[in-house]
């Protein structure tokens, strides 16, 4: 267990799966190790166990199985023509590394995925097989979120459904054009198309739940996605469309964005220079206003600029909010739900506290603040008993008065 | 007249059941908040033991509170602040008056105990996530045994979690207030510890730490993302932590050397003529600007592959749009004759355009060349940055100033910056001269040879650094 070996192969194949942004232990069933005779417990929250240096949770174990591969996309650091040391884990020590993390309370439970050797089915069998002998022979009870080849035989994804909590396959890229160029070997139609066959087998799953209450659970946590930005053409605009597609089409639970980054040894085709992480960020927040705050995706997509790009200095419900300026101010005393959400400043809970709050009193500016974050930041665009903004929603300069300051340049910022 | 005061006295710190009867005993004889010392037992001396003890409420059902004030309580009873339990009973006591009192959040006595029970939240969510059992072995078998240090008193109420988590596993967590224990059946519940009470190592956590180490994205450094959801606070009794210094100084140079690494790679890469073809796929549907709406098609850049000189003109004019190929149309005629006359062979080259779609407005039957804004010069500049990383051509010539703006991002007048090459971005040089379709528009004829001349000239001399940079 703690030879160097497994460690040598842990630091190459942990390596390897750091590009993949998904690392979210939530949205299971609940439970827990109790009356069985493994490890493991879930919870409705996840937990982010540790955070690295680049500021991302760690939640899982998240690595591959191996980095071999008989694709050669260029974005990816583990394809055909790339000059990495390769490895590979057996089955047994992939368990065995999950459950000694486990026991140690480092992880919430394991997050497998794999380059593809052999063949589609082969690769997709020994993925199976460390979930199948984590759940049968070690009876263990944590979160598995296991990564799916699109290519592999439908009773194969099945499997995996039955034993982890989540599945996903990557859409790669946004767009097929991008696709064709940087991943020639895969086909936006095949990966749809296993994104719908896992709907289905999701579907299939409750369905059989509620008849039979004894039947398995199917990926309890549904399917996620994710799609790596700045590689391609894609502007914003196109992303956000793309990504309310997938949302739309195939029920999933998450899409995730990752900037595309250098990579060692890049191939020639790629970009050198990588988008700023700022806009990634963005894209969430653009994610969060179409699942939370009722955005529509073209609503989204008008509060870019004439590129189809997102602002970076604000975030874009500002963006929209600066743009659709006769949707303020909104009262926040009157105003509905649907209204008060669209106030830059304002999220879920605040709008759910103010909501609770003014059946027993009328809102002045001193009750927002203790319900906000930032009142300087909401008032331009608010009614309160003692403020009304005349001019201030109108006003020419109003983005450089909510706008945050420019900060110094990150040193590691593109 | 002076207002009678009481004790209450709690068994322990986070003791809600204590608190409930007792304040149920005060509401019940109607004492007022202040009227009232929390005490714990055993904590700090006992400088109010004279003060008779808190009335015992009657028998029979008491009045009602919500349930969200129960939750409410329980989370912010575990609160480090020694006023929590008057706080409660100063809610507790409008709850009385009014059953809804909990709902109008702008109060600020419920907002002030929301605070604090969500601060026990993140302590406990913290306490889940940041416990770090280590491996020991004793007389009855293996055991993991680990230290912690939370900010409240949250030990007792989360030891659920544990148990829940690693009901078949031997553990104990050992805490400066107080430690639990876990024997595969039965909690149970120990005194305060201190850290040297805890084991000092693990076999597993080098490989852990080899883990946390390679999982760390270089390219991305956001410390304060790390520092927001971990304090540290918690470092010193998380293993992986130790890593983070290097980390960070390493992350630096790790991405310099990756960049450097890949510009030193071989500059011609086998699948650059497929890569080539893919891009030109690519940008036949672009969408980025506006300009692809009345554009006949996207005019992407020809030439070798392997030039010796770059030449990024403006956009495409009427005929390229309808051919499809950039400088064919009466500025391509000229730019052919000037390049034969300073004797550069036009195979050798690559020329391409700043905007690849057509940009003009329509006067009857004539689309007429209108100058591309910046908007649509930065919405194409990727694909330009695309041709020239995959091409990375030895110079790059900017002809006119759409080209050169492109090309260096900002304004320049060709003028002041003709006679000197630029350093681009990746390191190569980059020559700016006059679009040759500048010299078609001279109305004087004078003046116009004597700029095709000045023309042909800077291509000679184009020529002749090329000549060097390829040698």
């Amino acid at each position: 267990m703690t030879s160097l070996d497994t460690r040598q192969k842990l630091a190459i194949l942990a390596d390897a799966a750091k590009y993949d942004a998904s690392c979210a232990s939530s949205g299971t069933v609940k439970r827990d190790s109790r009356g069985g005779n493994g490890v493991g417990s879930t919870e409705s929250m996840g937990i982010c166990h540790a955070y690295a240096p680049d500021g991302r949770c760690i939640s899982l174990l998240k690595i591959l199985l191996t980095n071999s591969c008989i694709f050669d996309c260029h974005y990816c650091i583990n394809r055909k023509s790339s000059n990495v040391r390769r490895a590979r884990f057996t089955t047994d020590e992939v368990v065995q590394v999950t459950l000694a993390f486990y026991k140690r309370n480092y992880i919430e439970g394991l997050f497998l995925s794999s380059g593809i050797i052999r063949s589609s089915n082969y690769t997709m069998e020994q993925l199976v097989e460390v979930a199948r002998s984590l759940r049968e022979d070690h009876d263990f009870r944590g979160y598995i979120h296991l990564k799916t080849i699109p290519d592999a035989d439908p009773g194969l994804v099945r499997l995996a459904g039955l034993h982890a909590d989540r599945v996903s396959i990557n859409v790669e890229l946004p767009t097929q054009d991008g696709l064709t160029r940087l991943a020639p070997e895969k086909d936006s139609g095949r990966i749809e198309g296993a994104m719908r066959d896992m709907k289905g087998a999701i579907e299939d799953g409750c369905d059989a739940r509620r008849k039979y209450r004894s039947a398995p659970k199917f990926a309890p946590a549904g399917q996620s996605t994710q799609m790596i930005v700045g590689a391609d053409a894609a502007n914003d605009r196109d992303i956000v469309r793309r990504a309310s597609h997938l949302y739309d089409r195939f029920s999933l639970r998450r899409v995730y964005y990752s900037a595309f980054s250098p990579i060692p040894s890049p191939s020639a085709v790629l970009p050198l220079k990588r988008p700023p992480l700022m806009r990634e960020h963005r894209l969430y927040q653009s994610d969060w206003l179409m699942r939370f705050y009722g955005f529509k995706p073209s609503e989204v997509a008008s509060a870019t600029d004439d590129l189809g790009m997102l602002p970076l200095d604000i975030d874009p419900k500002l963006a929209w909010a600066l743009k659709f300026r006769e949707s303020f101010p909104v009262d926040v005393n009157r105003a509905p739900r649907e209204l008060l959400l669209r106030v830059p400043g304002f999220g879920t809970k605040a709008v759910n506290r103010i909501i609770s709050s003014r059946r027993w009193r009328k809102l002045g500016l001193d009750d927002i603040s203790r319900l906000t974050l930032s009142v300087a930041k909401v008032r331009p665009f608010i009614i309160t008993t003692d403020w009304r903004p005349t001019l201030l929603t109108d006003c020419a300069d109003l983005r450089s008065l909510v706008a945050p300051k420019a900060e110094q340049l990150d040193l590691f910022a593109s | 007249m002076i207002l009678e005061t009481y004790r209450a006295l709690l068994a322990t710190a986070d003791d809600f059941e204590g608190w409930r009867d007792a304040a149920r005993g005060l509401a019940e004889a109607g004492v007022p908040p202040s009227a009232v010392s929390w005490q714990v037992m055993g904590q700090g001396t006992d400088l109010f033991g004279w003060l008779p003890d808190a009335p015992l409420a009657p028998p029979g059902p008491s009045f009602a509170v919500p349930r969200p004030f129960i939750d409410l309580a329980k989370a912010a009873i575990c609160h480090s602040n020694p006023e929590r339990f008057g706080l409660l009973y100063g809610l507790l006591l409008k709850l009385r008056d009014d059953r809804l009192a909990m709902e109008d959040r702008a109060n600020p006595l419920v907002e002030r105990l929301h605070q604090m029970a969500k601060e026990v939240r993140r302590d406990a969510h913290k306490m889940h996530a940041f416990v770090r059992f280590r491996e020991v072995k004793d007389e009855e078998g293996v055991r993991f045994v680990a230290w912690f240090e939370p900010d409240h008193h949250i030990v007792r109420r989360e030891a659920g979690f544990f148990v829940r988590r690693f009901s078949n596993m031997r553990w104990s967590i050992l805490t400066p207030e107080q430690s639990i224990h876990w024997d595969g059946t039965r909690l149970t519940e120990g005194p305060g510890a201190r850290r040297a009470d805890a084991p000092d190592g693990d076999p597993v956590e080098e490989t852990w730490k080899t883990y946390y180490a390679s999982i760390f994205n270089p390219a991305r450094v956001k410390v304060k993302a790390m520092t927001k959801e971990m304090p540290k606070k918690y470092w010193r009794n998380m293993p992986e932590t130790a890593l983070i210094g290097d980390l960070l100084a390493g992350a630096q140079a790790r991405e310099a050397a990756m960049i450097e690494r890949s510009e030193a790679m071989p500059r011609r890469s086998s699948n650059i003529a497929a890569s080539w073809e893919a891009l030109k796929a690519e940008a036949a549907r672009c969408t980025r600007c506006k300009l692809y709406k009345c554009a006949t098609q996207t005019v992407f850049g020809e030439g070798s592959l392997d030039p010796t000189i770059l030449f990024v003109g403006e956009q495409p004019g009427d005929q390229e749009d309808l051919a499809g190929h950039p400088f064919v149309g009466p500025a391509g005629q000229l730019f052919d004759a000037a390049l034969q006359e300073a004797g550069i062979d036009r195979s050798t080259t690559y020329v391409t355009n700043a905007v690849k779609h057509f940009k003009f407005v329509q006067r009857g039957k004539r689309r007429v060349h209108s100058k591309p804004d910046a908007g649509e010069i930065e919405a194409c500049r990727w694909w330009i940055e695309q041709e020239r990383g995959l091409i990375k051509p030895p110079l790059t010539v900017a002809l006119g100033a759409t080209a050169a703006r492109s090309l260096i991002g900002k304004i320049v007048t060709i003028s002041k910056v003709r006679d000197e090459p630029l350093t681009l971005a990746d390191g190569s040089e980059c020559w700016i001269t006059v679009h040759p379709s500048f010299l078609l528009r001279l109305p004087d004829e004078e003046a116009r040879l004597s700029e095709r001349a000045r023309f042909v000239d800077d291509l000679k001399r184009v020529r002749k650094r090329a000549t060097q940079l390829i040698r």
